[in-house]
């Protein structure tokens, strides 16, 4: 990875932070910009248009030829741009889907995501930079990467990247197989690693990946906002919390315990914070399957979570699973809500207090719509004032990671065509070995020694 | 009190396979070159199994060759036995190996270094070296001769504080009962050099006559042998051949029961040793489910009748290794002449030399092969070229040559070895390689000819006749692509008979030579070349055709690479006073201490974050220096 190109292919990214105002730009910059951003907007020839004017037009999905978006887009070319090299910028107006959808349109059509810290790094790179300067820009570099790398080992305990991780071994048990074919060539243990042998465990790999992107365009793998879990025991009133917060009546409230068994997502935007609110279901000691497996995956979504909104019950005394639920949430980041308020009050508010250590506490009564604007500000108080950390970062790691995915993908396409070509399968595994290292940047593991490492301890090589 | 025994441009201590490349090189790019060695019947002999090349190894045999170096023209003078290995798979893992004469190996390459211009050849053993100002000047041998030069290599391989053992015997000593090199080992340490203790180990060696080969496989050589040096004209026809074997359930039980006596068990070997060589007790610890082991008996030569039993490395008492022989069916009546053994070794971190192998903190010494923690003849050999290059550049003020990993595999170790260490004795592996479709077998000429002539290290004659090659690689390339051929039932005939599907339409050859069932020599039924062309020519166009695709691919990530490779990082650039960079990626730079960004960036602990942190320092221009 550290050896990128430099400084003269086309890079891009979004870069207005998430959250603040509600036009997203999608930024590109380096030689090809204009041409680039040209393939998917609708209006004005952009390679002909003067430098630095303004142009109203659409954004075509050239692949499925549908307009995707209303856009002004801003030409600027070299050398009195930002980054001394010649600049688009697509100004939008929708929600965070569709600068996602911007951006990986202009991805598939040749730019790079940008590195953190990289349009900054080479305004001063083309520009004559001083030393103070040339610090500035070294400290935006460390800042932005440390961030990005901590998105990333967030991912790194998900799911997905277990998947990554079995595939690369997969993988790499492949490869393996083919160097102590080649280094061994009269190691008799293992037999020549056929086409046919290769181009199935290929096959495997690539159904997997494309799997995993096909999840990630319905929007299970890109998070598009900060994941908010609501929890709390049953019958609290999550549900009535996620239809204040949505505006709209998304689930189903009942008077009876234990009414939501599966889990309801819905996307909202409260104060210019993205949320991707989760209703779970109420959290107790159960018997009843259903709701059993609801309150397993009700945990998991807790894992999974960037903030939690806990529910309590006014009217009710602070049972054993309410002092569970504090303990299990202890070290994420929470916003407690006491509801029912418009009830009688049974519950021990300074019991509550004790047991928040710290953290926001409202009251609200969500049959009155009361206390709504309280739990807003806390919300966005808590965003804008950094103690959340997801934003664009977790944003653009996603589609970084999709990006990878699809390299990966395009990697294995050419391995299995060498196949098919009857193409000798030292060549192959060239390609084989790339999918192998694309998607090792997913997980952050680059190293190549690993290959030597797996070579030695799957083989007992002598000669 | 020493004497003055004269006055050298470089001087190289040892004469195995990287001190006679080293000398060679040296001498022949005109430095006056002093070769000592402690014996001088034992110039480039091979302690451990007989035989050279192999996968990559073989390729660098061929750069050194294109190098000028020697070691390619003197296995193709003295081998038994020749194979080229791999045919089945693509030109770009095509590998030759040659088995050795192990005697007349050694004559032959001591016979060329006497007879090479500018070089001296002495026995003698170095204790220590001279050093004035900071500066390697010179040697002293045990016999207090001093002799004074601008440049010294050391290519002392596994002699340093050599220590051999069998079981639990343990004696001081080289290589085969060769006298080990302890003063020097200490004076390094003297120095300050950083050693590590590596081990290594060869298997027992029997009398052929005491073999029953009939229980055995044969393996053959080639019947039309190829050969590694560009200057082989002619090939040795009796070749010898080697047999194949097996040990058992029962070989792995004497060990079993006997493992507590092997040295490398019983803790008395502390050495790392190698993970793609290892002793037959750790292969049966290792791999217990396996049931049986492949043991190649390998003549050591035509005029001996000692076998090398390879497969069978150990350092087992040598009673074991008699009741383990006699277990391994063809040998349940052999003769062991020489029993296997363990063999620990001091060698510097190589993480402590420039890539031109100049030590850093000692302008003007240079260390190669074995030393330096690798493995293999042809790894030192490689190695030993290389440094005889710079050396004599140092000393007669001519250019250096650093290989990158795009250029050779010669380049691929030596980056390797400076810029990360290794942390058991470093084989090359074709793995090691990013760009192993370039660097190929066949094309070791193409690749480095050109810097071999530059450099004064191959004949202009040689050279002429290369560039000949290429001239006439060139047209017919230019030929196959611009010719073109019609349908005709003559070529649906030819092109059923190797399944391929037939033309619709006029093709040009070239497109014919890129389909996988057609070679080019087809293409020479079809529409030959206005002259019959030299096979070697025929094989290069035939791999640049075909493989252009990946070929190309390739390329485009070597451009990349070299980007970064040539952003060069100032000398005594200070990196404490780059802020940002991470601690242990900045404790690393100092070690290490790369030349380019690229190198920088494959620094284990310097991350990307780090590299791009780095370019930026550079680009803004005022960069402090270290004291
Ligand atoms: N009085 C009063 N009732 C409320 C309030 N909020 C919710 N409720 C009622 O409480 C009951 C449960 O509400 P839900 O939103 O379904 O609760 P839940 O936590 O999702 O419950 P489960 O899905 O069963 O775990 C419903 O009858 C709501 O109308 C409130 O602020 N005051
Ligand atoms: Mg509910």
């Amino acid at each position: 990875m550290g050896c990128r190109e430099l400084e003269t292919d086309t890079i891009a990214a979004i870069s207005t932070p998430i959250g603040e105002g509600a036009i997203a730009i999608v930024r590109l910059s380096g030689n090809e910009a204009i041409t680039i951003a040209n393939q998917f907007f609708q209006g004005r020839d952009l390679t002909k248009v003067d430098s630095h004017t303004i142009h109203y037009g659409k954004i075509i999905d050239p692949t499925i030829d549908q307009v995707v978006e209303e856009v002004m887009v801003s030409v600027m070319r070299a050398p009195k741009t930002f980054t001394r090299e010649d600049v688009v910028e697509i100004n939008c107006h929708g929600g965070l889907a569709s600068v996602n959808r911007l951006l990986e349109l202009a991805l598939q059509m040749g730019a790079r995501l940008a590195e953190p810290g990289e349009f900054t790094k080479r305004a001063f790179l083309n520009g004559r930079i001083d030393l103070s300067q040339a610090e500035a820009v070294m400290d935006l570099i460390r800042a932005k990467t440390d961030k990005a790398m901590n998105v990333a080992i967030k991912q790194l305990d998900g799911k997905l990247s277990k998947l990554i991780q079995r595939l690369r071994q997969e993988l790499l048990e492949t490869v393996a197989h083919v160097e102590v074919n080649i280094d061994y060539p009269e190691y008799d243990d293992v037999e020549q690693m056929s086409h046919d042998t290769m181009l199935l465990k290929t096959k495997e790999v690539h159904q997997e990946i494309e799997r995993l992107l096909q999840m990630a365009k319905q929007g299970k793998i890109l998070r598009e906002g900060i994941a908010t879990a609501i929890i709390g025991r049953p019958n609290v009133g999550k549900s009535s919390l996620l239809n204040a917060l949505v505006h709209e009546n998304k689930a189903i409230v009942t008077d009876i315990p234990g009414t939501t068994r599966d889990i309801i997502e819905e996307y909202v935007n409260v104060r210019g914070v993205p949320l991707r609110l989760v209703d779970t279901a109420g959290i107790r000691d159960t018997d009843d399957i259903v709701e059993k497996i609801g309150v397993e995956r009700s945990r998991q979504v807790l894992k999974e979570s960037d903030l939690i909104l806990l529910v309590l019950n006014y009217n009710q005394e602070l049972t054993e699973e309410d002092i569970q639920l504090f303990k299990l949430v202890e070290d994420l980041e929470v916003i407690v809500l006491v509801n029912k308020t418009d009830l009688a009050q049974k519950i021990d508010l300074e019991k509550v207090n004790e047991l928040v250590k710290g953290h926001p506490v409202i009251t609200t009564t969500l049959i009155e719509e009361k206390g709504l604007d309280e739990l807003e500000a806390a919300i966005a108080k808590t965003f804008f004032s950094g103690e959340l950390e997801p934003g664009d970062l977790t944003y653009v790691s996603n589609v970084r990671h999709i990006q990878l995915l699809k390299q990966a993908l395009a990697a294995l396409d050419e391995a299995m065509n060498g196949m098919e070509a009857n193409m000798p399968i030292d060549l192959v595994q060239i390609d084989v070995t790339r999918t192998w290292q694309l998607l090792g940047e997913i997980v952050g593991d680059t190293i190549r020694d690993s290959l030597i490492d797996q070579l030695f301890s799957q083989f007992c090589l002598g000669k | 009190m020493t004497y003055d025994a004269g006055h050298f441009d470089v001087i190289v201590i040892g004469a195995g396979h990287a001190g006679v490349e080293a000398a060679n090189a040296a001498a022949k790019r005109g430095a006056k070159t002093l070769m000592l060695t402690l014996n001088l019947d034992m110039i480039a002999f091979m302690p451990c199994n007989p035989s050279v090349g192999g996968p990559a190894k073989g390729v660098v045999v061929r750069e050194v060759d294109a190098l000028g170096g020697l070691m390619g023209k003197v296995i193709d003078k003295t081998y038994i036995q020749m194979r080229m290995l791999n045919t089945g798979k693509g030109p770009a893992v095509r590998a030759l190996r040659a088995q050795a004469d192990k005697p007349l190996y050694i004559q032959e390459m001591k016979y060329r270094l006497e007879n090479q211009e500018n070089l001296t050849l002495r026995q003698a053993m170095v204790e220590k070296l001279i050093i004035e100002d900071g500066v390697c000047t010179g040697v002293i041998t045990e016999t207090k001769a001093a002799y004074h030069a601008k440049s010294v290599i050391i290519t002392t391989g596994t002699f340093m504080r050599g220590r051999v053992i069998i079981g639990d015997l343990s004696y001081e000593s080289g290589p085969n009962n060769q006298r080990a090199s302890v003063k020097l080992s200490e004076h390094l340490e003297e120095l300050g050099f950083e050693l590590v203790r590596f081990k290594t180990g060869t298997p027992p060696r029997v009398n052929s006559h005491t073999i029953d080969y009939s229980k055995t496989e044969i393996q053959p050589g080639d019947d039309h042998p190829s050969h590694f040096s560009y200057e082989t004209t002619e090939g040795i026809l009796d070749q010898i051949p080697c047999w194949l074997t097996y040990t058992n359930e029962f070989t792995h039980k004497i060990i079993d029961d006997n493992l507590g006596l092997s040295a490398m068990y019983s803790g008395m070997i502390k050495g790392t040793g190698p993970r793609y060589c290892p002793s037959i007790e750790d292969k049966v610890v290792r791999f217990h489910d396996k049931p049986r082991h492949q043991i190649f008996l390998e003549p050591e030569g035509r005029d001996t009748e000692e076998v090398y039993v390879q497969g069978l490395s150990t350092s087992l008492p040598e009673f074991v290794q008699h009741e383990m022989i006699r277990s391994i069916e063809g040998l349940e009546k052999a003769e062991i002449m020489r029993a296997g053994y363990a063999i620990e070794y001091d060698s510097v971190v190589p993480t402590q030399l420039w890539p031109t192998l100049e030590v850093k903190n000692i302008p003007g010494l240079y260390t190669a092969g074995q030393i330096n923690g690798t493995s293999g003849y042809e790894e030192a050999a490689g190695q030993g070229l290389m440094a005889g290059i710079n050396a004599a550049a140092r000393a007669l003020d001519k250019e250096t040559l650093i290989l990158d990993r795009s250029q050779a595999y010669i380049g691929v170790l030596i980056d390797d070895l400076v810029t990360k260490g290794t942390n058991e004795p470093y084989r090359l592996l074709t793995s090691r390689a990013e760009y192993r479709l370039l660097l190929r077998h066949d094309n070791a000429d193409m690749r480095l000819s050109e810097i071999g002539h530059q450099l004064g290290l191959i004949s202009d004659e040689r050279y002429n006749k290369f560039l000949e090659k290429k001239e006439l690689v060139d047209q017919e390339k230019i030929r196959l692509e611009k010719e073109t051929i019609k349908p005709s039932e003559e070529l649906q005939k030819l092109t059923d008979e190797v399944g391929a599907t037939p033309l619709r339409e006029p093709t040009k050859l070239a497109d014919l030579v890129k389909r996988p069932e057609i070679s080019y020599s087809l293409i020479e039924q079809l529409s030959p070349a206005p002259n019959e062309l030299p096979s070697d020519v025929k094989e290069q166009v035939e791999i640049q055709i075909k493989y252009q695709g990946y070929i190309e691919k390739s390329n485009q990530q070597v451009e990349r690479m070299l980007k970064m490779e040539n952003k060069w990082i100032p000398e005594g650039i200070d990196y404490d006073a780059i802020g940002g960079i991470a601690t242990e990626a900045k404790e690393k730079l100092k070690k290490v201490r790369p030349l380019s960004v690229g190198q920088a960036s494959r620094i284990s602990g310097v991350n990307p974050a780090d590299v791009s942190i780095l370019l930026v320092y550079i680009e803004q221009g005022n960069i402090a220096k270290m004291e």
